[in-house]
């Protein structure tokens, strides 16, 4: 089975190792991630403005590519998921902005919200299906506590994501049964850890993000999974705890589990 | 040709004073089929209505005209005025020019012309009236509630009162509803199962109450006087003659560990139960999806300790039929499923409960005998945070858009009652107004505030989060001082909004009962008819209808018994006889007309016609059962064919009626 | 000035302000509450009031994380998050009122901060 995969900039830079380990995963369970030709950056942020066009076109450009190609358009990066969901919604269901961006695009045939958006954890839970997971683990991550970290993007707005309960979502603990591993909840997994602030106040990041890690270490976990490379920054550089839990990407974990991690 | 006669009413000034209503009476004089026309006063006075009468007789009118008010107001005493001059009443048309006329018009020579069209229309119609006779059937004096909850019991009890028959089929093991679970009453404290369970004693010992309890209404047929109902006793699987109710069966049962409803799944219960101590019936029931017995055949240990031999294996669900004249709905409502709010951390934390759970936790019968424990860790909680409009007002598409009614003041109730008897406890209630407009519901607020030292926060709650040593952390806004709060709690107590119970869509449908888009029973008025369903012989009982508390319901549910014993007093009902009819040999049996018929007055069926050529074809037609009808006229509307008409509204009427005001 | 500012915002948020029944329950759920000077639920007040200068001039409008948690709970679905974003564009769309210009980034980089920090901040601090 093959996807289109739009990997963003980040996947390209800072974050190759969601990247890496997410494509090696993919091949072992059997589908393969094309990556979209001369795709853009996202933006990073869906901006929340009605009358806000252009930015949000580079989305619009490579939702219309993955149309083009007839397949479904997969991602890895919370923030490239979150802004593709979001346009791909306006571009279905706000005339308005989605006759303006289709002026833009000079499109051959419009653009109308037609690509299906996947995040790579709905294709383990929808396509893959976490029992064929399972069954393919060679490395079952047994009596390790993991915690989940949701962030914010991965599933609000709820309404727009349709990936699970946004404030209680089993996606994620789904997919660490299915490793061997045992999740655990805490209450700030959907909780924000300060995002892009950390550029501008470090301080405001420090303070939301330790409370996560607190959470997280308060329900003794072993460490913590993101999709998010933003997320895994704020926790690793900003959160401050008495006992720093170890973050990663869960492509990590779940390469390790199928053995390829290499 | 009919002789008609008009007669225009000055209604004093209301008329007069803007419409020349002797211009009136002379301009419809010169139409065609007008034999008499003249203009008076009050036409609803005994002198107007004796000018009516007089006029019937000299001039052998067959039909009338009055041009006056609304025949809201007055059509009953205008065709009353006819039948006693000897007229059938349904030759009497009412032009309204008051409400529709002279009100809403200041210049009078507009109004005048106004009037006279309207006058004209109605002659037209009255050309083409033909008598009616209203048919008249009998009423089964026996009356059903659907549900045994505290609305239930009161509609049963006065109607039994009065000396009717009435059956209560509850789904439930015993009756009781929701107030059996609730610990005490606002505004006055008193004991919820002090003051219902003689009620229910009263319900099992009044000799024209038949209670069907663990029963529901299957299939209801027939109108209004003459319903027919299947009602499914379902199988408890214990003889209800003999069991004694001892309670011995339920001690031995070695199945011990099915989640209790009665407790809200906060203690545990055995196979075979009896919901509570004052349950009636107080009947042993076996749930037969967790008894061994039933379901592989191995134990049987509750036949063999019941000294009654009440236990029966093999009893069978059982289907009685039974007539009734009058059916009242008193479904009631449940707190909504709080999985669309676990920003509260309702499923992260046992120590976040429901105000109704809350009620077990606090109730002497309950799972901790009445003593407040946290569920967690069966400690004393030192600080909590009730939550209210946990659902409620809410647009967004996770809870219900209306207030709920109920909780700020059980909430009130619950946060004092806390501090009373836990005086070492800091309560704290979030709010985004508190509503108490009952009889003594503020001053009961505000002693909560006043005399027990709750805090009332005006602002929501944002998150609950649990950590790891058992406390939980709420985030709050407080908006009068513009803080964001952050409270260590013990407890959070969340005021679900309540719904419609989950059958009542169903049983809508079953009696063609109106429903609004919350599955609400709607009421045939608003105000004025507040206790009826639209649907003719339909009443509603308590929150079914919309929600209210107890005191509220059961004045609601009085008044319900009150209309049905109004209805089965009655030994004939006399119909409209304004109602749909059918012309067979226009009806193509397409079924349109029963597809929106909202009463279910029409059925179908096989006719023989004979055809030109002397041979016998079998059609299938429309029937309309008049005592159904309602007379609304959608199934006219609706039939593609023409072959549905509405007497006394026929669509040559209308048309007259049409013609004539488009008359130049 | 301020009457053409709060059609503009209106427009560009979407948001309909007179839904909101004052609950609260945005500043109660909000991250950033306490950096703050005027929080969700006075965004949607003060917005509906017409004091939109107050707004512009507050720098509560570059203290939201964009975390849709005000979005997500809001009970009328008011969506308020919609409105800080709308002020703060009304605000950088000015000449010259960029919060945030590509030769500042530098300065407030570190090894680690991933590109998404730093389009996500662009995109939010400057037109």
């Amino acid at each position: 089975m093959i996807f289109s995969y739009y990997p963003g900039c980040t996947l390209k830079n800072k974050a190759q190792d969601l990247d890496r380990y997410a494509r090696l995963s993919a091949e072992a369970l059997g589908f393969t991630l094309e990556e979209l030709d001369e795709w853009q950056c996202c933006g990073g942020a869906y901006s929340m403005a009605k009358d806000e066009i252009a930015s949000k076109l580079s989305s619009v450009r490579a939702l219309n590519s993955a149309k083009a190609q007839g397949r479904d358009l997969v991602t890895l990066c919370s923030a490239c998921h979150n802004v593709l969901k979001q346009a791909n919604a306006d571009m279905a269901g706000d005339a308005e902005f989605s006759l303006h961006a289709n002026n833009y695009m000079q499109l051959d045939e419009p653009y109308h919200g037609e690509t299906k958006v996947l995040h790579y954890l709905e294709v383990l839970r929808d396509v893959v299906g976490f029992d064929a997971l399972k069954a393919a683990v060679k490395n079952p991550l047994t009596g390790k506590k993991v915690a989940s970290y949701y962030g914010c993007l991965l599933l609000r707005p709820g309404k727009v994501m349709q990936m699970d309960n946004p404030e209680n979502p089993q996606i994620m603990e789904d997919f660490i049964r299915a490793l061997g591993a045992t999740p655990v909840l805490y209450p700030y997994r959907n909780e924000c850890c300060g995002g892009y602030i950390a550029m501008e106040d470090p301080a405001l990041a420090q303070k939301k993000s330790t409370a996560v890690m607190e959470s997280a270490a308060d329900m003794q976990a072993d460490c913590m999974v993101t999709a998010c490379p933003l997320c895994l920054y704020n926790l690793q550089k900003n959160a401050v705890t008495n006992s720093q839990v170890p973050v990663l990407y869960f492509t990590e974990l779940l390469a390790e589990a199928l053995g390829v991690k290499g | 040709m009919q002789r008609i006669g008009v007669f225009v009413c000055w209604c004093g000034s209301n008329i007069a004073g803007t419409v020349d209503v002797a211009a009136v009476a002379e301009a419809l004089s010169h139409e065609p089929g007008v034999v008499y026309s003249t203009n008076y006063q009050y036409m609803c006075s005994e002198a107007g209505q004796n000018i009516i009468k007089d006029a019937i007789k000299e001039q052998q009118l067959t039909g009338v005209v009055i041009c006056s008010c609304s025949p809201r107001m007055h059509e009953a005493t205008f065709r009353k005025t006819a039948a006693a001059a000897g007229l059938n009443p349904y030759m009497v048309e009412i032009a309204n020019i008051r409400e529709q006329c002279s009100w809403i018009h200041k210049d009078m020579p507009t109004a005048t012309e106004k009037a006279i069209i309207l006058g004209r229309a109605a002659i037209a119609k009255v050309q083409l009236n033909a008598p009616l006779i209203a048919g008249e059937s009998p009423v089964t004096k026996r009356a059903l509630v659907i549900g045994g909850g505290i609305a239930g019991i009161q509609t049963a009890l006065d109607i039994a009162e009065a000396g009717f028959e009435v059956d209560i089929v509850e789904k439930q093991p015993t009756i009781g509803g929701k107030m059996t679970q609730l610990d005490k009453t606002f505004p006055t404290l008193d004991c919820a199962a002090c003051i219902l369970t003689p009620k229910m004693v009263d319900c099992a010992q009044n000799e024209n109450i038949n209670i069907f309890a663990y029963s529901e209404v299957q299939e209801v047929k027939g109108f209004v006087g003459n319903f027919t109902a299947k009602i499914k006793k379902k199988a408890r699987f214990v003889d209800p003659n003999k069991c004694t109710g001892c309670g011995e069966c339920t001690e031995k049962c070695p199945m011990k560990k099915i989640p209790n409803e009665f407790n809200l799944g906060m203690d545990n219960r055995r196979a075979i139960y009896i919901p509570f101590a004052q349950a009636v019936p107080k009947i042993a029931t076996i749930d037969p999806d967790h008894c061994n017995m039933l379901k592989n055949g191995k134990c049987g240990l509750c036949a063999k300790v019941c000294g009654a031999g009440a236990i029966d294996y093999k009893q069978k669900d059982e289907i009685v039929e039974r007539q009734y004249g009058a059916i009242v709905v008193a479904t009631g409502y449940n707190p909504i499923k709080l999985d669309k709010f676990d920003e509260f951390g309702y499923s992260l934390s046992p120590d976040v409960v429901t105000s109704l759970e809350f009620e077990r936790l606090t109730n002497a019968a309950g799972p901790t005998s009445g003593t407040l424990l946290r569920p967690s860790d069966g400690k004393h909680p030192h600080t909590l945070v009730f939550v209210q409009c946990v659902g409620s007002r809410d647009t967004s598409g996770c809870g219900k858009p209306y207030c709920s009614k109920i909780c700020c003041m059980y909430t009130a109730k619950h946060a004092m009652l806390v501090r009373e008897k836990y005086p070492d406890t800091e309560v704290y209630v979030f709010y985004i107004d508190v509503r108490t407009p009952g009889k003594n519901f503020d001053e009961f607020y505000r002693r909560a505030v006043e005399e027990y030292g709750v805090h009332y926060i005006k602002g929501m709650v944002g998150k609950v989060a649990p950590r790891a040593d058992g406390k939980l952390m709420v985030q709050a806004s407080d908006l009068i001082s513009n803080e964001q709060l952050h409270i260590e709690a013990d407890m959070v107590v969340l005021a679900a909004a309540i719904e419609p119970d989950k059958t009542a869509r169903s049983l809508g449908t079953m009696l063609t009962a109106s429903m609004d888009t919350n599955d609400f029973f709607t009421e045939a008025h608003p105000k004025l008819r507040p206790v009826e369903s639209p649907t003719a012989g339909i009443f509603l009982s308590g929150v079914c209808q919309g929600p209210k508390d107890i005191p509220e319901t059961v004045s609601q549910a009085s008044a319900a018994a009150a209309k049905v014993i109004g209805l089965l007093a009655k030994n004939k009902l006399t119909g409209n006889p304004c109602v749909a009819t059918s012309d067979e040999m226009m009806c193509n049996g397409c079924s349109s007309c029963e597809k929106v018929c909202p009463y279910g007055a029409i059925t179908y069926q096989d006719k023989e016609f004979r055809m030109p050529d002397r041979t016998v074809a079998i059609r299938r037609v429309a029937s309309v059962n008049e005592a159904v009808c309602q007379g609304c006229g959608a199934c006219t509307v609706a039939c593609p064919s023409g072959a549905m008409d509405l007497k006394g509204f026929s669509n040559s009427q209308i048309m007259a009626e049409v013609d004539a005001i488009c008359k130049m | 000035m301020s009457d053409f500012d709060r059609e503009q915002i209106l427009r560009t948020s979407g948001v309909d302000v007179l839904k909101c029944m004052r609950c609260g329950k945005c500043s109660a759920t909000c991250p950033s509450y306490d950096e703050m000077e005027y929080h969700p639920h006075e965004f949607v007040y003060m917005v509906e009031k017409g004091q939109i200068d107050k707004l512009m001039a507050s720098k509560s409008i570059y203290k939201c994380l964009s975390c849709f948690a005000c979005i997500e709970r809001c009970p009328r679905g008011v969506e308020p998050a919609r409105l800080v974003e709308a002020v703060r564009l009304q605000v950088i769309r000015q000449q010259g009122k960029n919060h945030l210009r590509a030769d500042d980034i530098p300065a407030l980089l570190d090894d680690d901060m991933p590109q998404q920090a730093i389009v996500t901040a662009l995109r939010k601090y400057s037109k």
